[in-house]
């Protein structure tokens, strides 16, 4: 068995094999990966018999689940307005300027992709983001500095 | 729940059953509601909003396709509220959508330029997006074009592709702004699951999925002098035609159309309906083979059900999805083929003209024939056997290029040979023709007489359900197929792939004992094809399909075994059914594909 | 700054009774709940504002014989964040209202739809379930609750896009009707409730309906949970009393220089100073002059801040966060978005304005859903009251 269809397998062991698992069969291959494959989208239409089309369609309404490699944290600033009114775009220039890529973009070393999005639900702490699933509020260009210092040691270690 | 409701529409007082639409009731006091999304043989979308109405006490507007009637209600399709929300949707959609609508080749026939000059939108009322937008035009595919700069996102396609054929090639992705109809990653059709039946061609309001067309291909044939072209035409092109052309649905305009075709400068102007007949030999005699092979002799290697292949989105849809019932497959080749295969072997050398510089030309209710003509499998007379095919909506429009007043011509008969046909063939343009055809021709070879029903009509396999079945008893069978004796032939008739795929999932499960099924691709069969003009609907396929019963009954031949042209064929050059040059040029086999 | 506005303190206190409430509320009879639900004048406070008590009736009156019970915390509107707090102080009362509920309508399955943004609160979430269902061993009631995560999409939040989104589809939202309670989850009848709205549930078996009752305004009764952010040198989540006229909020909120409120975040309303004093935080209704479209995010902004940008911020997001399936919302966010930029660049004239309220309008009474419907809340409000900023 592929890792790809072990994950399914898995999934599909506590959330069945009709159509109502795609997302979190989704999530749990772009949370392993942090892509989504044409080979495994095949390999989940397969498993739960519907078209290949339509689990591209339904992945790629969903922000969170990308079809481009992305690197090991991925970085999502807020930029709504009440982050943006507390300097996010301080806190993203300062982002640019660490990891040298513009929003969209992964490092070559595959450890930071730095994207913006909608937001966060942290906005009396903001300006916020996170950093795969942790959020990190009330940055500050020193805070971030400490953040991806802290990630980037984890990730050589 | 059956109970009817009373409402007032533009102040007329309408009584309809509950859960009619506001569209519908409408509709039944002739009050036409305008719509894109909509569409007869699809589920209610309610995603374009032109078909907004008020409702007095209400302050929102409603989608009168989507939302039912009820007691009491007072609606109003033509208030100012309503003519302005509709006008500035019809605007937005321009907005979005590359109106360059004098180099279109959906002009005229599109639903968009249509409302947008009724409501006569302005110039520029909004922000053209296209500039902004990046947009793939997809020209790849030998049958269909997709123009994204042409979408309205009304998803119709996406809708038939699921519901009617339960394929899933086109689906709907990312959202917002970026909110598209792809394939999946966006590969051209070609690479897809796509069976190329065109039934979202058919239902496009505009020029974002159409034919590949091939009219200057075949104009070039034609004013080629060193060059011989042949036309043939489907059964179900003859009783569409008239549509495309100014005349109701349901009229048979074959000897019009063979007027035409003439006057247009093909040399030779045949029928598709009669390898019809040629079909039904060969298919119906590999099913007794089959039969006998099964039943007398055991043998484990020949399969039953033997399922129909005339029809190229059929053939696609079971290379990729039913790959392990390609045995199943009659191996003979659709009508369109054969005719090919003959055309350029027995006809050229009849005629006396090199197969080198003969064009055939077909003209079908068909978009996936196209991809057919283009099959390696298709070069058994040593050149591609059928070089370009029109759709019947491609032929209208050499018509009228042509200046030829279709509705005033006289009528006028095919050519000979391999011109004429039994009434036989000329149901092959409707679901459960091709069984009803072979049902007369087997039911006699094994028995010595005619199909047991009321002149000749099997109604049993007839009719618009989607999976049809029909028991036939074999009675006094003839001593060389004493083995049938008794036997009750078990068919099957499934038009539309989402039928078919219930049929054949059936067959898998062994949940069904058929031994022949016939199936269509498009629903209604071929009469309802993808090539057919647009509008196609349920009430269309209708006059349709009661145009070709007619047809059939006029014929003074019912039977394809009596068609003296096929008798002469086997007589001068095929030798017998299923024989040595049958095989060479009438059958052929397919090649499973990929199911993702 | 005077603090004038009554601090409350119904959500968020933990007595560590709730075992003893939930048996004693489950100890009553349906229609009994069902009626205190109705009493206590209890409304949605996930947008639509529809009344609880009477979404749970009509559940209950449908005889099918699966159900579901799902907790709406998708919380997308850009300014809210009550629902993530609520869920990490409180779940246990949100869980009791699902348990309840499911009782009530027939129900043997609940789902708490949690935004893909929160996944951090996965793990304590899932130790209150787990509690949660010993207590419901323990009360012999079969029912279960199981969260499904979303995947960044705000529309998931509209109850049928999420629905769809939970059967592993595109968050489009439905045609309606038919309506949750018929035709929700699978087809099945569905309660869809806000956290919030769920956790009041609670607060009302647990003091009875007067006192949810007494809070409040005309119908807008009990207390809400506001997010607060903006210009204000106390963010954060408050709740308070229904029925605060908007000039009492910014004493006790603004910073001393507020121009203007986002009431309900990017679908909701933008209020001018000159209208604090008329306006009253409230569904709407005669009383109250602004309607709250979502789950009560406050935005502040002071004089410092272009209302262009908040507008522009807020279409930005309309633009992407739209399903895009029904005209007037995806091509309608568009036009309005490029047009705003082609007045300021001049490139269209100041009356293109005019041209974009109408199209506004005409969303606001076109769109399939209430996302595409009240992009003209925020954009009309905002253009009519800051035209000068949108020009120059
Ligand atoms: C675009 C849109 C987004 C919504 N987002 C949410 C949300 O995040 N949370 C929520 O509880 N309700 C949201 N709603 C409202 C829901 O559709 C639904 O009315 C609500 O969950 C019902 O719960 P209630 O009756 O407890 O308010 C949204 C509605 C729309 C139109
Ligand atoms: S209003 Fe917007 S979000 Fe709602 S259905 Fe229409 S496009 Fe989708
Ligand atoms: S026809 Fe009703 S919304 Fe499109």
């Amino acid at each position: 068995m592929s890792p790809i269809q072990e994950i399914i397998q898995k999934v599909s062991a506590s959330h069945g094999t009709e159509r109502e698992s795609l997302l979190p069969i989704l999530q749990a291959i772009y949370a392993k990966n942090h892509i989504l494959t044409e080979e495994d989208m095949i390999e989940v239409a397969r498993e739960l018999d519907i078209s290949a089309a339509h689990v591209y369609g339904t992945a790629t309404f969903y922000s969170f689940l990308e079809t481009q490699q992305s690197g090991k944290y991925i970085i999502r600033l807020c930029r709504t307005i009440t982050c943006m009114m507390h300097g996010k775009n301080i806190i993203l220039q300062e982002l640019e300027r660490l990891l040298k890529i513009k929003p969209g973009q992964t490092t070559p070393d595959g450890i930071f992709t730095l994207t913006e999005t909608n937001c966060l639900g942290q906005c009396h702490k903001g300006p916020a983001m996170l950093v795969n699933d942790t959020p990190h509020t009330d940055l500050t260009p020193e805070s971030i500095r400490e953040i991806i210092d802290k990630y980037r040691r984890e990730a050589l270690q | 729940m059956s109970s009817q409701v009373t409402l007032k529409i533009d102040s007329i007082s309408v009584s309809v059953k509950q859960g009619t639409s506001l569209l519908d009731a409408a509709r039944s006091i002739n009050i036409k509601i305008p719509t894109l999304c909509h569409h007869e043989d699809l589920c209610v979308a309610g995603n374009c909003r032109v078909c907004m109405v008020e409702q007095k006490g209400s302050d929102r507007l409603l989608p009168a396709c989507a939302i039912p009637a009820s007691d009491g209600m007072e609606i109003h399709t033509n208030s100012m509220k309503v003519r302005n929300a509709r006008k500035q949707i019809l605007e937005l959609l321009v907005s979005e959508h590359r109106a360059e609508c004098t180099t279109c080749y959906k002009s005229g026939n599109c639903e968009l330029q249509e409302l947008s000059h009724e409501y006569i939108l302005g110039e520029n009322a909004f922000i053209n997006l296209i500039p902004f937008k990046e947009y793939t035009i997809d020209y790849y595919s030998p049958s269909i074009i997709k123009d994204d700069s042409k979408c309205i996102r009304c998803q119709r396609c996406v809708r038939t592709c699921d519901q009617l054929q339960n394929i899933g090639a086109l689906t709907v992705s990312k959202k917002g702004s970026e909110m598209k109809i792809s394939t999946f990653f966006e590969k051209p059709i070609y690479q897809v699951v796509c069976t190329n039946c065109g039934q979202c061609v058919n239902r496009c309001p505009t020029g974002a999925l159409t034919e590949k067309n091939y009219v200057e291909e075949v104009w070039s044939a034609i004013n080629d002098e060193k060059k011989y072209v042949v036309v043939q035409t489907a059964p179900a092109v003859r009783i569409a035609l008239g549509e495309a052309l100014g005349i109701d649905p349901g009229e048979i305009v074959t000897g019009k159309m063979v007027t035409a075709l003439r006057r247009l400068g093909f040399n030779s102007v045949l029928d598709t309906d009669f390898t019809a007949d040629l079909t039904i030999i060969e298919e119906g005699h590999e099913l007794l083979q089959r039969l006998k092979k099964v039943l007398k002799d055991k043998d484990k290697n020949v399969r039953l059900p033997m399922t129909t292949s005339c029809s190229p989105g059929w053939i696609k849809f079971i290379e990729h999805i039913f790959p392990d019932f390609l045995p199943n497959l009659s191996s003979a080749k659709s009508p369109q083929q054969m005719f090919g295969a003959l055309a350029k072997t027995f006809f050229a050398n009849k005629i006396g003209v090199d197969p080198a510089s003969m064009v055939s030309v077909s003209v079908m209710p068909c978009t996936a024939k196209k991809f057919e003509a283009n099959r390696p499998e298709m070069y058994s007379s040593g050149y591609q056997d059928v070089d370009y095919v029109l759709t019947t909506r491609e032929l209208a429009l050499m018509i009228k290029q042509a200046g030829i007043d279709f509705k005033s011509l006289a009528d006028d008969n095919y050519d000979s040979i391999m011109g004429e046909s039994s009434g036989a063939a000329v149901i092959f343009g409707a679901t459960g023709g091709v069984m009803e055809a072979a049902l007369r021709t087997v039911y006699e070879v094994v028995t010595g007489r005619e199909v047991p029903f009321e002149g000749l009509n099997i109604t049993p396999v007839r009719g618009m359900e989607g999976v049809r079945e029909a028991t036939l008893k074999i009675d006094k069978a003839l001593p060389e197929w004493d083995f049938l004796e008794g036997v009750e032939v078990k068919t099957c008739v499934a038009h539309g792939l989402a039928n078919a795929k219930r049929v054949m999932e059936s067959v898998r499960d062994g949940s069904s004992n058929y031994h022949f099924i016939e199936i269509m691709a498009c629903p209604g069969g071929c009469l309802g094809g993808g090539g057919q003009p647009i509008p196609t609907s349920p009430e269309i396929r209708n006059a349709r399909s009661s145009a070709i019963y007619r047809e059939d009954t006029l014929k003074t031949i019912r039977k394809s075994h009596e068609n003296p042209e096929v008798v002469k064929v086997y007589k001068e050059f095929l030798g017998e059914p299923l024989g040595h040059e049958s095989h060479r040029l009438l059958h052929t086999h397919y090649t499973p594909r990929e199911r993702y | 700054m005077t603090k004038n506005l009554k601090r409350l303190d119904l959500i968020f206190k933990n007595e560590g009774d709730s075992e003893a409430i939930l048996g004693k509320t489950l100890a009553r009879s349906n229609e009994e709940l069902i009626s205190d639900l109705i009493a206590s004048g209890l409304k949605g406070r996930g947008g639509a504002g529809f009344p609880t008590g009477l979404k749970w009736r009509l559940a209950a009156d449908d005889k099918a014989d699966e159900k579901f019970i799902i907790c709406n915390a998708d919380e997308g509107e850009p300014g809210t964040f009550k629902d993530r707090e609520i869920l990490t102080s409180v779940p246990h009362k949100v869980l009791a209202g699902m348990a309840v509920c499911a009782r009530i309508i027939n129900c043997r399955q609940g789902f708490i739809y949690l935004r893909q943004e929160y996944t951090y609160l996965v793990p304590h979430l899932n130790n209150a379930i787990e509690e949660f269902h010993q207590l419901m061993k323990k009360f012999e009631v079969d029912f279960q609750v199981e969260i499904f995560m979303g995947s960044g999409a705000y529309i998931c939040g509209e109850e049928t896009a999420l629905f769809e989104s939970m059967e592993g589809k595109r968050g489009e939202p439905r045609n309606k009707p038919p309506y949750p309670t018929n035709f929700g989850y699978k087809g099945k009848p569905t309660v869809i409730n806000n956290v919030e709205t769920l956790a009041h549930t609670y607060s009302i078996f647990k003091y009875g309906p007067e006192k949810f009752r007494d809070l409040g305004v005309k119908d807008s009764r009990g207390s809400k949970v506001f997010s607060v952010s903006g210009d204000t040198p106390i963010p954060g989540i408050y709740e308070l009393e229904f029925g605060m006229t908007l000039q009492k909020f910014v004493d006790d909120f603004g910073d001393g220089d507020a121009k203007a409120v986002q009431v309900g975040g990017a679908a909701g309303f933008c209020v001018p100073r000159k209208r604090f004093e008329k306006t009253i935080i409230g569904y709407q209704g005669k009383l109250t002059g602004v309607s709250l479209p979502t789950g009560g995010s406050m935005m502040i902004f002071n004089s410092s801040r272009s209302m262009y940008n908040v507008l522009h911020n807020y279409l930005d997001f309309f633009v992407e966060e739209s399903c895009g399936q029904c005209t007037p919302c995806r091509v309608g966010t568009q036009q309005l978005l490029m047009g705003i930029q082609a007045v300021k660049r001049g490139e269209r004239p100041s009356t293109y304005l005019d041209k974009l309220l109408g199209l506004a309008e005409v969303m606001r009474v076109t769109a399939k859903c209430g996302l595409g419907q009240s992009v003209a809340n925020s954009f009309s409000s905002i253009v009519e009251n800051f035209k000068e900023e949108m020009i120059y």
